[in-house]
């Protein structure tokens, strides 16, 4: 066995899922780009037959980014961080580096098939959890194999005390599963048909209300699960380190952590405000969404306090902006989220652009940015070479946050205005407009909205650009570098 | 405080999933057995209803259109009666929808007809000027699955006892006989009132192309 003081991390893993994050990210913010303008001009449906329509392309959207972009980022932060967190290298057991192989095998099996079955439209139709159930076994599996990995490290690990990206991962794994498992539930109609019929096809486990129930359960709390506590572990882990600073208060991250893990669950209702669920449950969840701002907030500011007395960091390294900024958009998501959870303010707001701008603040400000930070601050360790270019790492966060300011903005106006316009009434109590002329009037919001994201996926090209020189042509580091990254 | 937990990575991962299944427990199992009972006179779909239901999920019909109207005057006044927890007791899976792009279809049965549909399907310009919505020419050629369609019947009937009559029964046979006795009679009604004749002659050859299926289940939500 290895001395601690000695220890050289196995990387090989993590290096796998970077690149898949780069590759799944272009390709999803290319699609999110396309349907983007196919709002704003129609015309642009007609690229590739039935394949290229809104409606088909919006969930590879979806799923791409979510399950190839994001998971992807959150495996790599993962294999690279808890490793170090833990005092243990994946490469000390033989046994868990080939499971790590094999999860990142199966990994890239379920999401090739996941994008072929969605451009066919083989789906199950429920958002965020359209794979049919061969897939869904599939991704069970790929599930199991990182929580293995995951436990086993953990057993091996020589730090005691687990460190908080650890709680939080710990949790992702859980959370995911259980949900996942749940919705998930199907009935294979082959094994009851006489095998007749598609032999991938399934029928829900749950009809009607309740199938909503469980769908929107799962779908908020997929948020919480991929989008907000593996991003918190990413921080936890990946600021402190980046700044040389200490966690600003361990107090507050134990109240953050369990009141998120508490509270979280319980919002998924506000989904269904003004539905056939019953009332109290959709009370239920407009009232935790509000109080879910304590703990989200906590994070925040827990993270943003830890840069105290050295904020002149934000102003000489580019990874600092991604970061403290990503805290920033985070906030006003978690903000955002429960405004929108009132139930006066949900009755304007839901079925409208509001809601995918305000996804959007979150994961292109808070989850994406960190994703980039945290790869940017792991390339010079993992490739042990110089960042290829500091003044392309600062146009690229320029250009990104422009673009989600335009993402956002334009869609709280064309949200409000859509809401505003569908509830108008005249003097005598008609309708004033009908549903086409609030189709209309969106035109400009969804042509900013397009250009916002144009923007955001020049900057992506930029972080491919920028990270592939780095692994490949930055100038050689003699030794690794203890906290702020070194780039040219 | 808590770091003989952060100790103990068992007892510590024992007391996340507790709190975290905790929420689901309390709102999602009192309700299970109450909502999903039918309203009075609720039948389950056809098998045609069926294959189009699967059409309007394929070609991904949620990303733009709800299934649920809220109890505000403005969406009754436009749409129609507010929809019950008990008119969903047969949709495996739900399709309430996220997002209205196009307007709520959950009771556009009631103010469409099958050759408007047809249009819409066709060209969304040629009966909505200002539309934003991509046409669907490829229904009318692709070929509805009614043997899944037909499939899920079987299924829904064994496991969930949806109250089907005794012409579904799995099996192949059983399922010509079906297409033959009541899918095609059914199609061709539609495909009549459709006033398109390619697909009606489809339709006349025993093939039912996707188009028919999907307004058969359009003309079904009222």
């Amino acid at each position: 066995m290895q001395s601690s003081a000695a220890l050289e991390y196995d990387y090989s893993v993590a290096k796998l899922y970077m690149w898949t994050a780069v590759i799944f990210g272009i390709v999803g913010m290319t699609i999110g780009v396309l349907i983007a303008s196919q709002l704003a001009f129609p015309e642009l449906n007609y690229l590739f037959g039935e394949y290229g329509t809104f409606s088909r392309l919006r969930p590879l959207h979806t799923n791409v980014v979510i399950y190839g972009f994001t998971v992807s980022g959150i495996f790599a932060s993962f294999y690279y961080a808890a490793p170090r967190v833990l005092k243990v290298s994946l490469g000390e057991s033989k046994l868990l580096k080939g499971l790590g192989y094999l999860q990142f095998g199966l990994y890239l099996i379920a999401a090739t098939f996941l994008v072929i079955s969605l451009a066919m439209g083989i789906t199950a139709s429920k958002e965020y959890a359209q794979m049919e159930w061969p897939l869904d076994v599939l991704i069970v599996v790929i599930w199991v194999l990182w929580g293995i990995i995951m436990f086993g490290l953990i057993g091996m690990r020589r730090e005691k005390a687990l460190y908080i990206s650890m709680w939080y991962y710990i949790a992702t794994f859980l959370g995911v599963a259980m949900l996942y498992l749940f919705n998930n539930m199907e009935v294979p109609t082959v094994f009851f048909s006489g095998g007749l019929g598609h032999w991938y096809h399934s029928v829900s486990m749950y009809a009607g209300t309740n199938d909503a129930l469980v769908q929107w359960w799962w779908g908020h709390n997929a948020v919480a699960f991929v989008f907000t506590v593996p991003i918190i572990a990413i921080i936890y882990y990946f600021l402190p380190k980046e700044s040389g600073q200490a966690v600003y208060s361990y107090k507050l991250s134990l109240l953050s952590f369990w009141g998120l893990m508490f509270v979280y669950l319980w919002a998924g209702g506000h989904h269904l405000l003004w539905s056939t669920v019953p009332d109290w449950m959709q009370t239920m969840g407009s009232v935790f969404s509000v109080v879910l701002i304590l703990p989200s907030w906590g994070s925040a500011i827990n993270m943003l306090l830890t840069m105290k007395g050295e904020w002149n960091q934000l102003t000489e390294n580019p990874l600092i902006k991604f970061m403290v900024l990503a805290s920033t958009f985070y906030m006003l998501s978690t903000l955002e989220g429960p405004i929108q959870a009132v139930k006066s303010v949900n009755a304007i707001a839901h079925f409208t652009d509001w809601i995918p701008g305000h996804v959007h603040d979150g994961v292109l400000g808070w989850v994406a940015f960190m994703i980039f930070a945290s790869m940017m601050h792991a390339a010079p360790r993992v490739f042990k070479r110089e960042i290829y270019s500091k003044s392309l790492l600062e146009a690229q966060f320029w250009i990104q946050t422009t673009g989600v300011v335009l993402y956002f903005t334009s869609m709280w106006i064309a949200g409000i205005t859509q809401g505003m316009m569908w509830r108008a009434v005249d003097e005598y109590g008609n309708l004033m407009y009908s549903f086409i002329d609030t189709v209309s009037v969106l035109h400009p919001y969804y042509t900013i909205r397009a250009i916002g994201g144009l923007l955001y996926l020049i900057g992506v090209f930029m972080f491919a650009y920028n990270f592939f020189m780095t692994a490949t042509a930055g100038r050689k580091l003699e030794q690794e570098p203890q906290f702020r990254s070194p780039m040219a | 405080m808590f770091h003989w937990l952060e100790k103990n990575p068992f007892l510590f991962s024992v007391g996340v999933f507790i709190v975290i299944a905790f929420a689901g427990l309390v709102e999602i199992l009192p309700d299970f057995a109450k909502a999903s009972r039918p309203i009075v006179g609720l039948k389950p779909y056809t098998v045609l209803q069926l294959a189009g239901k699967e059409v309007y999920k394929k070609d991904n019909c949620i990303a733009c259109h709800s299934q649920l109207i809220r109890p505000f005057k403005a969406e009754t006044d436009r749409y129609g009666k507010y929809s019950l927890s008990g008119e969903y007791a047969y949709d495996r899976p739900f399709l309430w929808g996220s997002k209205r792009t196009g307007p709520d279809l959950h009771r556009v049965g009631n103010y469409r007809t099958p050759e408007w549909h047809a249009n819409h399907m066709w060209d969304p310009k040629s009966v909505v000027p200002a539309s934003i919505m991509p046409a669907y020419k490829h229904q009318f050629k692709n070929i509805a699955d009614l043997e899944t369609a037909y499939a899920e019947a079987v299924t829904v009937k064994k496991v969930f006892n949806t109250p089907y009559g005794d012409d579904i029964q799995p099996g192949k046979a059983a399922f010509e006989k079906y297409y033959k006795e009541k899918a095609l009679p059914e199609a061709l009604k539609i495909a009549k009132e459709m006033k398109n004749k390619e697909v009606l002659a489809q339709v006349q050859q025993g093939k039912i192309p996707e188009i028919v299926a999907l307004i058969a289940y359009l003309e079904r939500l009222k």
